[in-house]
């Protein structure tokens, strides 16, 4: 179905982890939501017109529901925080490419989150599971011992946790994990912060793996109109015809050899 | 139920007709590819295209768009595919839809613009916008915009060559807009469109930088809507060629304040960004307001309000 604008309804919410809230959405974008790609909410305040991307964490297409974990960083997210069950929400999508989830067939799969990079691999971990020809290790990252959706993740793999603190599972980040517990895979499909994204790059680069790395950017529009959201691409983009790609439309998946981060 | 009324939206510009006022902002609606997704382009007025140059533009690093209170920064710069690609993908994809097409034309030098202006003579084109006010490159663009001299100068040499009528689209960011609009009037064009955006800046004070890379960007959005309505009323009492006014509208009662002002046709720019569907929106609540106010023809509420 076609990307469309739509009055959705709030079933819950709930605050999972400090500054962390879990949001359930009735919308029929469900049908259409896979794994990796995001929708925009708008807030109601008309002095934040922009809408917010946000990840989707699962979509229940039998139930017409999407559910989004988006942490609160400013007076967007902090308006949507406070929505109780009922409330009707501005919602469009759904947006981007999502994750390549055939190229996890028959082989072993890191899926990698980073804070607020984890969300998207939930549903991720849940149509890999469905999938069922792949062999699924997770591997996520968090600042303290404020979890969140890690038990979630444990149903469809092993979960291996880094918290910078170091009060949980590996000091550091996912790459220390992967280091500690000698893990190795063929194919990592990842979202986090730019520094693990770089990480992950040259990770992959040097153990030849693909790596599907989930990028972000400031958007204004989120359909590839307004050409705000570019990442480097190390090629010639078609639509650009510059080696610029639109993260909203091209990505938020590339391959991490395809881009310059 | 009675029957409704007949109305007329149609309006003239430089003898190209258009079956209603309302258009696309030039760098808000691409191609009109993305939005097509939502709207049926058949009915919009025309799609003003996104600035094209002669070759491939990268634009400026990233980030490139920041929210402002109502509103919103740009600094782009004008990252476009060059007019090979334009004419092959863009113009062609135009071609399927019944609507009038503008194309706007970017450049760095004068001789930048004139190669565009002639690749596109003989293509399916109904007017060109040459744009002489992006404030966010550091060569060309709003360099011609900003000095009634300047602006003279490539408005004529611009005249010259083209095959379609010149829209003008003049920067807020001077001193005098009626000045600028004289300028490009006595230069030959054909109409202007204004306002591009106001230059502005954001600072973010808990990373204590720029929001945006390029520093400085266009500001746009409702937030600018009164300085542009204010701007298009001096320009419409200035000069006698058409104006093509936006900054900031949001819907039918915008739009109509615009040709209130004075303004024969209207742009939806950023606000494609808010609503995608704003520009229908518009062109209903006009018939609405037309049908209310029983106004049969459109053009009696071009600069009625003196």
């Amino acid at each position: 179905m076609a990307k469309r604008k739509e009055t959705a309804r709030v079933q819950e919410q709930t605050c999972i982890a400090p500054g962390i809230f879990d949001m359930w959405i009735e919308t029929s974008l469900a049908q259409d939501a896979k794994p990796g790609q995001f929708i925009n909410i708008y807030p109601d305040d008309k002095s934040t017109l922009l809408p917010r991307p946000i990840s989707i964490c699962e979509a229940d297409s039998g139930q017409d529901r999407l559910r989004v974990v988006y942490r609160t960083v400013g007076k967007g997210t902090n308006e949507f925080s406070g929505y109780h069950a009922g409330k009707e929400i501005s919602i469009l999508g759904t947006l981007g490419n999502g994750f390549p989830v055939e190229k996890a067939s028959g082989k072993t799969c890191f899926l990698m989150g980073g804070g607020i990079g984890i969300p998207p691999m939930l549903q991720l971990a849940k149509a890999l599971h469905e999938q069922g020809d792949c062999e699924v290790i997770i591997i996520v990252g968090y600042r303290d011992a404020n979890l969140f959706l890690d038990e979630e993740l444990a149903k469809y793999g092993k979960v291996y946790i880094a918290t910078e603190d170091g009060s949980v599972g590996s000091k550091g980040n996912v790459m220390n994990a992967i280091e500690e517990n000698g893990l190795t895979a063929d194919v990592i499909f990842a979202c986090g912060p730019m520094p693990m994204l770089r990480a992950i790059k040259k990770f992959a680069e040097a153990n030849d793996m693909e790596a599907y790395i989930s990028l972000e950017e400031r958007m204004a529009c989120g359909v590839g109109a307004c050409l705000g959201c570019v990442c480097k691409t190390t090629k010639k983009d078609h639509h650009s015809q510059v080696n610029n790609a639109r993260i909203c439309t091209d990505g938020p998946v590339f391959e991490a050899r395809e881009v310059d981060i | 139920m009675a029957e409704l009324m007949k109305i007329n939206t149609e309006v003239t510009i430089a003898g190209v007709t258009f079956k209603n006022p309302v258009m696309t902002a030039s760098g808000t609606f691409g191609s009109g590819m993305e939005y097509g997704e939502f709207v049926d382009l058949n009915k919009l007025g025309a799609v003003v295209t996104k600035g094209v140059a002669n070759v491939p533009w990268p634009g400026n690093p990233t980030p490139r768009v920041t929210e402002t209170y109502g509103g919103m920064l740009n600094a782009i710069g004008l990252q476009n595919p060059g007019i090979d690609v334009f004419i092959k993908r863009d113009l062609e994809f135009l071609k399927q839809y019944d609507t009038k097409v503008i194309v706007n034309v970017c450049g760095k030098s004068v001789e930048d613009y004139l190669d565009v202006v002639e690749r596109l003579s003989d293509e399916a084109v109904d007017m060109l916008e040459i744009n002489v006010s992006c404030p966010n490159v550091k060569e060309g663009a709003i360099a011609f915009g900003q000095k009634a001299d300047a602006l003279f100068d490539i408005t004529s040499k611009i005249k010259k060559i083209a095959k379609q009528p010149v829209i003008m689209k003049l920067s807020p960011n001077v001193t005098d807009i009626t000045e600028m609009a004289k300028a490009a009037e006595a230069a030959g064009a054909d109409a202007l469109s204004m306002i591009n955006t106001i230059t502005g800046m954001k600072i973010d004070i808990h990373r204590r930088t720029f929001a945006l890379a390029n520093k400085t960007g266009g500001m746009s959005g409702p937030a600018i809507k009164p300085v542009a309505v204010r701007m298009v009323y001096q320009a419409a009492n200035a000069v006698k060629i058409p104006i093509i006014g936006m900054g900031g509208i949001s819907n039918a009662e915008d739009a109509i304040e615009f040709l209130l002002a004075g303004a024969s046709a209207v742009s939806i720019g950023a606000m494609n960004f808010i609503n995608p569907y704003t520009t229908v929106e518009t062109i209903q609540g006009i018939e609405d307001y037309m049908r209310q106010y029983q106004i049969s023809d459109i053009k009696e509420l071009i600069g009625a309000v003196k």
